[in-house]
């Protein structure tokens, strides 16, 4: 297998590098679960967390997977950084590159940031941690585990996914990761929230979220991202969208007792998911916060790690 | 080319005697993935045959290795299983080749992240010299002294356990 340089997205990873990644997160399950919660893995690394985009659930898990292998770990944010005093991305990423961390961990609200900042920084390694509506291998790599403790293998189920897939990352990269890992995506939105030719991912598409309902084994609810809206009349209201693409006690019903509810988080109570269908499905969400951490452990253990090899 | 240093009686034979030593009202055994897994399992059949009480565990130490850098993360990680309470408890850790120490104290290091037992003692099925750190077996079946560029491996053969030495470098 190829060893990992960089992480900049699903769309470079091969079907073997994604099992890898899922199955290396698994066995960090355990580190998270014991009492003392912490292994020398990556001792005497850096990991340094560039976020130009607010962000809870990515942040501290970065921050929690690197300092449980026993990392350094730093976290910037821009509105903290000299960015706010009118430095190029270029300059800030060549300033934290001349500071000789291992890893930096970058989410921006442009597309592509992390392969441009890569030609720059050598001997850094970079992650991905979601670039405007591009990429976010991370969250697929922790779906992808979540799934993995439920199904064993996703290989033929169907995951629905509902809500601003224009926007989405999350949404482009598991539709790449369908393709490679042999699952079933069907997308659901409003037209005004699909991107123009989603169909080329080999998705199926429907405007109807009732129509897709049936046969889904899992159910993968967005949130509208409001920040990246260009167009304020996507939808006429909150309530009709709610009406129409929501999560509630009756779709979640069609769905059947086997689906699970899949969100990336954070979720807007009374938008794409209503109140009581959130508190009733939290435990599914709330793993794949937990798998997160891991599945970022086994990031940075394979980013730091050599070029591999047998065990000696 | 593997020359057969112990045969699959001496190897009965190592493990007849160390089950012998180790036993008393409870035991605690943990194997070090896998080689030492399999050392343990073969341990606590012998105890089994008796009353006593066996605790079993498995550890990989994957995680805490001191070269990561060189090899990379171990593509095939087991998870370690710990489902006793260590703290203040009597440890048997077994292995099945003790070479250069670095394993067990990885190993140490994971054990007391888990918990602080009273004593772990160090069973291993072959010593075979070449030690690189102050660490040797309580317990040791058979000894060989193996040259630096020798591999000493448990062989599972179908008709039973042997011990190979092969020459991986001149």
């Amino acid at each position: 297998m190829k060893s990992f340089k960089h992480l900049f997205g699903i769309a470079d990873l091969s079907r073997e590098q994604i099992e890898y990644l899922v199955n290396l997160g698994d066995s960090f399950i355990d580190i998270n679960r014991r009492p003392l919660k912490k292994a020398p893995t990556l001792r005497g690394k850096t990991v340094i967390n560039l976020f130009f985009e607010n962000s809870t659930r990515t942040r501290t898990s970065f921050e929690l997977a690197g300092k449980r292998l026993s990392a350094d770990v730093i976290n910037i944010s821009a509105s903290t950084s000299a960015t706010s005093k009118g430095e190029t991305l270029l300059d800030t990423g060549q300033t934290l590159a001349a500071m000789q961390p291992h890893v930096v961990v970058i989410r921006h609200s442009l597309a592509g940031t992390c392969e441009f900042l890569a030609e720059y920084l050598d001997n850094t390694a970079i992650v991905n941690a979601g670039d405007g509506a591009h990429e976010h291998p991370t969250q697929i790599l922790t779906d992808l585990l979540t799934l993995k403790q439920a199904w064993g293998s996703p290989e033929g189920k169907t995951i629905t996914i509902v809500g601003d897939i224009a926007h989405s990352r999350v949404a482009r990269s598991h539709l790449l990761a369908a393709k490679k890992l042999g699952y079933n995506m069907r997308v659901v939105a409003p037209k005004t929230l699909l991107p123009a030719e989603v169909e080329r991912y080999g998705c199926e598409v429907y405007y109807d979220f009732d129509e897709a309902l049936p046969g889904s084994d899992a159910v993968y609810m967005l949130r509208i991202q409001t920040e990246r809206l260009t167009d304020a009349c996507a939808f006429p209201s909150v309530r009709e969208y709610h009406e129409a693409y929501g999560l509630n006690a009756k779709r979640l019903r069609a769905a059947g007792d086997d689906c699970l509810v899949l969100h990336p988080g954070p979720m807007n109570r009374g938008v794409e998911i209503a109140t009581d269908v959130a508190d009733s499905v939290k435990s599914h969400i709330l793993s794949q916060v937990e798998y997160g951490v891991a599945v970022r452990m086994a990031v940075l253990a394979a980013l730091c790690g050599g070029e591999g090899g047998d065990e000696s | 080319m593997a020359e057969t240093i112990f045969d699959t009686i001496a190897v009965n034979q190592a493990l007849d005697t160390m089950a012998k030593s180790m036993a008393a009202d409870e035991v605690y055994i943990i194997g070090i993935q896998r080689g030492g897994s399999e050392v343990a399992d073969a341990l606590q059949h012998r105890l089994k045959k008796t009353d006593i009480t066996i605790h079993r565990g498995n550890l990989d130490i994957s995680f805490y290795r001191d070269d990561l850098d060189t090899i990379g993360p171990n593509p095939e990680v087991r998870r370690s299983e710990l489902p006793f309470d260590m703290t203040d408890k009597h440890i048997y850790l077994v292995d099945d080749v003790l070479y250069t120490g670095r394993t067990i104290r990885a190993a140490l290091g994971e054990i007391f992240d888990y918990g602080r037992p009273a004593t772990v003692r160090l069973v291993v099925l072959v010593d075979r010299g070449g030690h690189e750190l102050p660490i040797a077996a309580d317990i040791t079946g058979l000894s060989h002294h193996a040259k630096a560029g020798q591999s000493v491996k448990l062989n599972n053969d179908p008709n039973g356990w042997t011990i190979e030495l092969r020459q991986v470098k001149k």
